[in-house]
Order: structure tokens, then sequence, then C-alpha cells
């Protein structure tokens, strides 16, 4: 679990372009949209197609990814328990 | 300054090659909206209304124009030809050319495509269309989103003020291609049905494709019998996000606002809407709340969506036309795909094909980049 | 309609260098590329938005371009500020419709990307400015084969003419994934040089 989180948050500053954030400025249960990272509606749409892309996992819903991406701790647990590949 | 007139037009679609046959489709309900599978398009089917390439090409024959040229092109000269020939104004440099796309020839860029890419510049693209059609000026192309086709006709009528030019033929058309429907899929944006238009159950867009060709003048002998007075126009950027539209529809309200103020009439002088209902969750949403804002909720609209899909940079071009004879007609046309409401505020969505006396009506189209238009019209006294 | 525009300010980029009113106020001697350029630069001006790394190379250059000339005016976003925004390339989005051209051509494996797509226009550009200084303005993303002055000025007066604008922020910006080149300039009541098709040749021309 720690090795996913470790790789979510750098697929996130590198898919999203977060330059000036790192590893270590996003803590496992920081809100990832809104206030938090100051992500939006693509950049939900962008995890959408990195679930899919890196762990086999497909989502038709934009509201059920608002959910899952509330933070690296409820990602990667989705992740493990919902993951293909 | 003149009166600035929108005339002769035409549409090229899946509901026919000609604006009276379009239009007489619409009346009678008929979508172009088809399920198509296409796995060269998309993995799994979906919705559009597609022009029938056969018939495309045989129409094309007739004109005698020599040369090679692209599908898109094929639409553009095929439609824009059609009103020159009517509108029977000699191409000289009075006349100006706009051509409003979005993505123009991006079919090009697929390596199995036989074009070179340089077809893909919209430059070239402008450039064909101007020396297939014989235009003596370059040709100014428009590409500001899902607005292209409706802004086009205020800048004509702007360039037309200046006194650059005297008359300007505007071809607005875009493909459905590979590019736009991936595009969109990665935005869950398409619906998997016939799309629904502010309905409750609206789950999102289908894609479509048009030309649409029309002549802005301000000639008072060259006018066709559905010709109508630019009345006033307005653009207004949401400046909110660069793909979501405000939520509070602060541009779109502007758009509106600015058109009014120059057309010298009031909200209540409005007869009817032709508004951009993309189906998606958030646009009509959008929509809603702005009309209600203007207290224009009770006007008639409709999205014609239902009717050709959303057609990108030329949607408010051939929903222009269709109002125009609307206007011309007397009618208002459903809406269709609607049956409940499902917007947050009250719209007056037209559920069946209505005769009613019109005299002024309201065009307006949001895109991504936040931009918004709108353009009044009006009967000509 | 006898009122007389004035060019306020002008800004170009190009050959590593950017400019302002003429004198260079920033450059970089570095073999870069643009998008290399575009963020030391960018870097340089200590302009706090962490948007601009989520941008595509024509909205950076445009984005760039803009903030030298408007960050001069102090505007105050809680008031209204219309300036429109007329902007013109040759290359429209076509570095970023490669892009997403590329990442769809292998269609038994393809992931399209959303932020990706949303650039494939190119007045997204101008979306990008309007939101960071809250212009509710006129906007138009003209194509033409190279820099057209004449379209440009006509179409500037109109919107001030008719009221449709105060200023009207305007040029060129184009990038076609290699080369890269913007000349904006902010036409105004106020200005000491002519608002004609002659100064805004040779404005293009230095």
């Amino acid at each position: 679990m720690e090795v996913l989180k470790q790789e979510l948050k750098e697929n996130i500053i590198e898919q999203l372009n977060l330059e000036d954030i790192t590893v270590e400025d996003i803590a496992d249960n920081d809100v990832l949209f809104g206030d938090g990272l100051g992500l939006d509606s693509i950049d939900a749409l962008e995890l959408i197609v990195m679930l899919d892309k890196n762990y086999g996992i497909k989502l038709t819903d934009p509201k059920e990814g608002r959910a899952i991406f509330g933070s690296i701790e409820v990602m990667a647990k989705y992740i493990t328990e919902h993951r293909t590949k | 300054m003149n009166k600035i007139y929108a005339s002769y037009n035409n549409i090229i679609s899946s509901l026919g090659f000609d604006s009276e046959i379009v239009v007489q489709n619409i009346q009678d309900k008929n979508s172009g909206l088809q399920l198509i599978e296409d796995k060269a398009i998309l993995s799994q089917p979906f919705y559009s209304s597609i022009i029938n390439s056969k018939d495309l090409y045989a129409n094309f024959k007739t004109l005698g124009i020599e040369g090679d040229f692209t599908r898109l092109e094929h639409m553009m000269i095929s439609s824009l030809s059609k009103v020159i020939g009517e509108a029977k104004i000699p191409i000289n440099n009075r006349v100006g050319l706009i051509i409003s796309t979005t993505k123009g020839n991006v079919d090009v860029l697929d390596k199995n495509s036989r074009f070179s890419k340089e077809r893909a510049y919209l430059s070239v693209l402008g450039r064909v269309i101007k020396e297939a059609l014989g235009f003596k000026k370059e040709a100014i192309v428009v590409s500001n989103a899902c607005v292209s086709g409706v802004l086009s006709i205020a800048i004509a009528k702007r360039y037309i003020n200046q006194g650059v030019y005297d008359n300007v033929f505007i071809v607005s058309g875009d493909i459905v291609t590979e590019f736009i429907i991936t595009g969109f899929n990665s935005f869950q944006a398409l619906s998997n049905e016939p799309c629904k238009p502010y309905d409750k159950n609206r789950s999102g867009v289908n894609i479509g494709e048009v030309a649409a060709s029309i002549l802005v003048t301000k000639d008072t002998n060259a006018l066709s019998k559905e010709a109508v007075v630019v009345l006033g126009e307005g653009s207004s950027n949401d400046a909110n996000h660069i793909s979501g539209p405000s939520r509070t529809g602060e541009g779109l309200c502007r758009s509106v606002k600015s058109a009014i103020k120059e057309s010298n009439i009031t909200f209540n002088d409005i007869d009817y809407i032709s508004a951009h209902g993309t189906a998606t969750l958030f646009n009509d949403e959008t929509e809603a709340i702005a009309f209600n804002r203007l207290g224009l909720n009770k006007v008639p609209l409709n999205s014609l969506k239902g009717y050709f899909g959303h057609t990108l940079g030329a949607s408010g071009l051939v929903e222009t036309i269709v109002g125009m004879h609307s206007l011309q007609n007397n009618t208002l046309y459903t809406s269709l795909g609607f049956s409940e409401l499902g917007v947050s505020k009250p719209l007056n969505i037209i559920t069946e094909t209505t005769s009613r006396k019109l005299d002024t009506f309201l065009k307006t189209a949001s895109g991504f980049g936040g931009c918004n238009t709108a353009v009044l019209f009006q009967k000509v006294k | 309609m006898n009122t007389k525009y004035y060019i306020k300010s002008f800004c170009q980029i190009k050959d590593n260098k950017i400019s302002l009113n003429k004198s260079v106020i920033y450059k970089n001697e570095d073999t870069l590329d643009f998008l290399d350029f575009i963020k030391t630069a960018y870097r340089s001006f200590e302009i706090n938005y962490p948007k601009f790394f989520k941008m595509d190379g024509l909205s950076k250059l445009a984005f760039l371009a803009s903030e030298v000339l408007l960050s001069r005016e102090k505007i105050n976003t809680e008031e209204e500020n219309n300036i429109a925004i007329v902007f013109s390339n040759k290359s429209s989005s076509l570095d970023t419709d490669k892009k997403h051209q590329e990442s769809i051509q292998d269609k038994d494996n393809y992931y399209p990307s959303p932020a990706v797509f949303v650039y494939t226009l190119p007045n997204i550009c101008i979306g990008e400015i309007s939101i960071k200084y809250k212009l509710h303005s006129e906007n138009s993303f003209f194509i033409f084969d190279s820099f057209n002055a004449e379209y440009l000025l006509e179409y500037t007066k109109s919107l001030l003419s008719t009221n449709k604008a105060k200023e009207v922020l305007c040029g060129w910006v184009e990038f076609n994934g290699i080369e890269y080149e913007a000349f904006l300039y902010l036409v105004s009541k106020e200005g000491t040089i002519a608002h004609t098709k002659q100064e805004i040749i040779k404005l293009y021309n230095t």
C-alpha cells in the first residue's frame, strides 16, 4: 500500500503537471480537489484515464470519480480492491 | 450605420443538401442521428449524424469544379457554391470570404490519410476554398470553438460596417472524425443514445457533421425570401474555466445583453430562442440559469442538436439558418429529444411544432475556452 | 467614430528574447527548445500561477506575452475591465492536435488525454488569459497564412467604435511545435503610436 501511495503521488504530479509540488507536499489524507491541491474537472478526467491505463479500472461516471479521488489514502484503497492489472 | 442582412443560405447535412429540404425534415421531426458502428472512429458504437459520402460526391460532380479535395472541402464547396449561385453577386474585391471551423481537415493527420499533412492548416483550407470558388481576397478563417459559426455572422457584419466589404460569404463546417469522437469520449461527454437537450434523462452530446453557408450583405437587392436583419450581436467570455461552462451563466448573460443593447429592442420583443442545448448536464443547466437571469424563461426555446447532433464550429450557423426559416414559416419547431424538464430553472421548451406569428429570434452558442455569442435577428420589414 | 486610438504598448517573443516596447526585458543565450525557454522566462518574471504548467505551448506563449502587457495595467479584477482579445496565427493548435492524434493512432491500445484534447482549439489560450484577469470580454481567434495587419486593424476598430470594448489586446501568437513567435499589442485611447496599418506592420517587423 505504501508503495502504491508513493507511486500515485509521483504519477499525479507528473500527469497533472503539478510543477511546484513534490511528493512530500502531499499527505495521504490531503484533499486533492477544491482547496487541497486545487485540482479541477479536467484533472478528474485525467485521473480516470490514469486508473484505466495503469490499473485497468474503468470508471464511466465522473461523479463516482469524485468520491474515489478524495485523497491518496482513499484512491490507494480503491485501487487495491479493484485493480485488474 | 447600415442595416446588415443574413440572406441566401444552404445546409449540407444528413437531413438533406438544401435548407428547405432540411427544414421540411425538421418540421416532420426526422432526426439525422443514427447509431454508427465504425471501429475506425470509436471502438464502441455511438450516435452521430453523418453525411452519406456517395451522395456528397455525386452532388459535387454536378458542380463541375475540378480538384483533389478532402471530404470537408467537398462539403464546404458544395454548400457555398450553391449560395453564390443563388445570390448572383459577382465575386470582386468588395466580396469577403469567412470560413468558420473548429478542426477543419484534421482527419489528414491520421497516418492512413492520402492527403499531405499541410492540408491540416486552416489557412490552407481557406486558400483551397478561395481558389475553388474564385474569391479575390484572403479568406478570414474563424476558429473560436463552438461559437465559430454564429460569431462569423457578427464578424461579417463588423467588416461590412467598417467598409472593408459590401458582401461577405460565410461557409462553416466540421466533420465527424476519430480525432473528435475520441476526444469527447475522453471527456465522458458522449451520450449512448440520441441526445436529449434540457431533459431530465439527458446523458451527453452526439457529435454530428454539416456544412452551412450564408450571404451577409448590406445590399437590399440581394435578399432571399427568408432574409433577416442582423439586429445586434455580442460575445463574452465566462472567465471561469477552459472547458466547463460558468455555473452562473455570466458570459452568456452578458453576450445577450450586448446584443440587445445594440439592437434597440427589449427582451420582450424576442419571440423565439434558438439555444445551444448540447445535452450535457452542465451546459443545459448553465443556459437555464442564464435565460432565467435575463427574464427569458417564458420565451419558446429549442435546441436543434436532436436533429443534427452537435456540429461544433458549424452548429451556430446551421441553427441560425433554421431559425431564419422558422421566422419565414411562422413556425416553432419541436426541440427533439425533450420530454421532461431536467434543469433547475424553468424554460419554455418547444414540445410541438406550432404555428405562431414570429418576428424576432435570438441565437446563442457557447464553447470551450469560455466563449459565448448571441445574435438577434428580425424579419425584413 | 472620430475617437483616435493608439497602440499603448506592445510585446514580442521570438528568438529566445522577450521585448516590451522594443526594449529587451528577458533573453536567454542558452540553446533551449521553446518549452524550456518559455518556462525559464516564466520563472524569471516571478509570476505565481501554477496553471501555467498545465497549458499547452500555444497557451504558454500567449499567456506570457499577455502577462508582459497586462501586468503593467494594474488591472483590478474586482472591477469591469472591458479589454477584448483578438488573436491570430497560422498553425491554430496544430502542435497539440498532433499530440492528440498520436495518442489515438494505435487503435487497440489507446488512452487519449482530456487534458491534451481540451487544448486542441486555438481560442483556449484566450480563455486562459480571460480567467487570469477576469475579462468577460469579446473574443475572436483568426487564422491567416501570415500576419495580417489589415484584418486585425479593421476588426479592432470595429470593436472600439461600437463600444463593444474599451481596449483591445490583439496580435499574433504562433507555435508549430518548433518555431514560435508572439507579437501582441494593446490598443487604447491612450498612447503615442497611431493605430494604423503602417505602424502595426512597422512594429511587427522590428
